[in-house]
């Protein structure tokens, strides 16, 4: 697989749910970057699902919005689900009052609830300490 | 020409008066605001001559300031702040605009009695009195005017309060969470009920929010549009949300306006929603979509 500009986070493969994340500093041309390396991952690894970490995005223009719709519909065409995860309260706000509203993206309140969405399980006791850990 | 030397006079008299009689002036103005009974509120005398000196203070450095007499009370710093220092604990104290503002213009009284001591020649009277009700007209009008500010401000304070007050996120369940609203929803609340909720729905990890409306008194098409924001919003973080408590002249009144909340879940009591959300957690299993299925 050659990308041409790599998009800056890591995509990664949990079986068949490919995991990532967007960074608070997102130009357009990394969202483009991020919407090509993901199709290419999907495709490539026949992904079932996909699981878009937004907990460290503080802002969301219109772009990105659109990014993420358009990444939802070229997903579903290649027969993967996306779960956007995480999303912070003032961006929910502010994406509404911008009457943005992500028309089919399904979301998720964190990443474990967006893996459990998407079928994907671990062992119940890790993911109960990991989840005490990281609440500390 | 003749004017703004004459005026120059009568402000340098005055000053003096100002700096040498201080006492005396701020005895008279103390004097005649517990004679016409100038108070309005409960503040002691020693707390009034303190006021007083402090006024007069500011009017001397006022007035050597050089700034034009019309100008000098809005624009001298330190003769602003000392009119709207009393002024605002006048207002705090319960005391009435008026009575307030009388207050500031008694002064007037005892400046012109003080100039008096100065001179006798009744030329140079009246130009003083010409210029002290210039001078203290001006501190009158922004007494009165800090007065209603001072009063606004209380007014903003309290209905944030009760902003505050009316929009609590309670916990009604494992993962469920509710906000029964009270009173009519506009937009500064729908503000405040969606930050509130997110916020909640974050640190509880809350699934289902239940919105519970009946304390609503009337549901029009703004009101509806508030409840679908903030049900977008919700279902933005990744949880679902729920409206209850819609009574049924609420439900005819939504259906006569044709407002379309047909892609929110609604209930007529909250207990209903409860168990509606209890099934949202429960039902749909590890791989149901939460949501979009609806």
């Amino acid at each position: 697989m050659t990308a041409p500009r790599l998009a800056g986070v890591p995509i990664l493969r949990l079986g068949d749910v490919l995991v990532t994340g967007l960074l608070n500093e997102l130009d357009d041309g990394a969202a483009v970057a991020f919407t090509e390396e993901l199709t290419e991952r999907i495709s490539g690894s026949s992904a079932r699902g996909v699981l878009i970490d937004i907990s460290r995005l503080e802002i969301i223009d219109s772009f990105v919005a659109r990014t993420l719709m358009e990444l939802t519909t070229v997903a579903r065409l290649l027969g993967a689900r996306v779960i956007v995860a995480g999303m912070r309260p003032p961006v929910a706000i502010t994406l509404v009052e911008l009457g943005i509203e992500l028309v089919g993206v399904e979301t998720a309140l964190n990443a474990e609830q967006g893996l459990a969405a998407l079928g994907w399980r671990q062992a119940p006791d890790p993911v109960e300490g990991s989840r005490r850990g990281a609440g500390r | 020409m003749r004017v703004t030397t004459s005026e120059a006079a009568v402000r340098e008299r005055l000053t003096r008066a100002l700096r040498e009689r201080d006492a005396e002036i701020a005895d008279r103005w103390v004097e005649l605001q517990l004679e016409q009974a100038l108070l309005g509120t409960d503040i002691s005398e020693a707390e009034l001559r303190e006021e007083a000196d402090a006024l007069i203070d500011a009017l001397v450095s006022g007035l050597e300031s050089g700034v034009p007499v019309d100008r000098v009370v809005t624009s001298h710093t330190g003769l602003h702040e000392a009119v709207v220092r009393l002024s605002m604990r006048r207002a705090r104290g319960g005391a009435t605009p008026t009575v307030t503002s009388l207050a500031v213009l008694a002064l007037k009284e005892a400046l012109l009695k003080a100039v008096q001591r100065e001179t006798r020649d009744a030329e140079e009277l009246f130009a003083s009195a010409v210029f002290i009700n210039r001078l203290m007209d001006a501190a009158g009008a922004l007494s009165f005017e800090t007065y209603v500010e001072g009063r606004e401000d209380i007014i903003r304070r309290q209905s944030q309060q009760l902003m505050e007050l009316s929009t609590p996120v309670v916990r009604l369940w494992r993962q469920v969470l509710a906000v029964p609203l009270i009173g009519t929803l506009d937009t500064a609340r729908t503000q405040v009920v969606m930050e509130n909720l997110l916020q909640a729905i974050q640190d509880h990890e809350a699934l289902v929010a239940i919105v519970d409306i009946t304390g609503v008194p009337t549901v029009d098409t703004a009101v509806a549009q508030h409840l679908m924001q903030t049900v977008n919003a919700v279902r933005l973080m990744g949880a679902d949300c729920v409206i209850s408590g819609v009574r049924p002249s609420i439900a005819q009144t939504i259906a006569q306006l044709g407002i379309d909340l047909s892609a929110i879940l609604t209930r007529a009591t909250l207990a209903d929603a409860l168990a509606a959300a209890i099934k949202l957690i429960d039902g749909p299993g590890p791989d149901g979509d939460d949501g979009e299925s609806r």
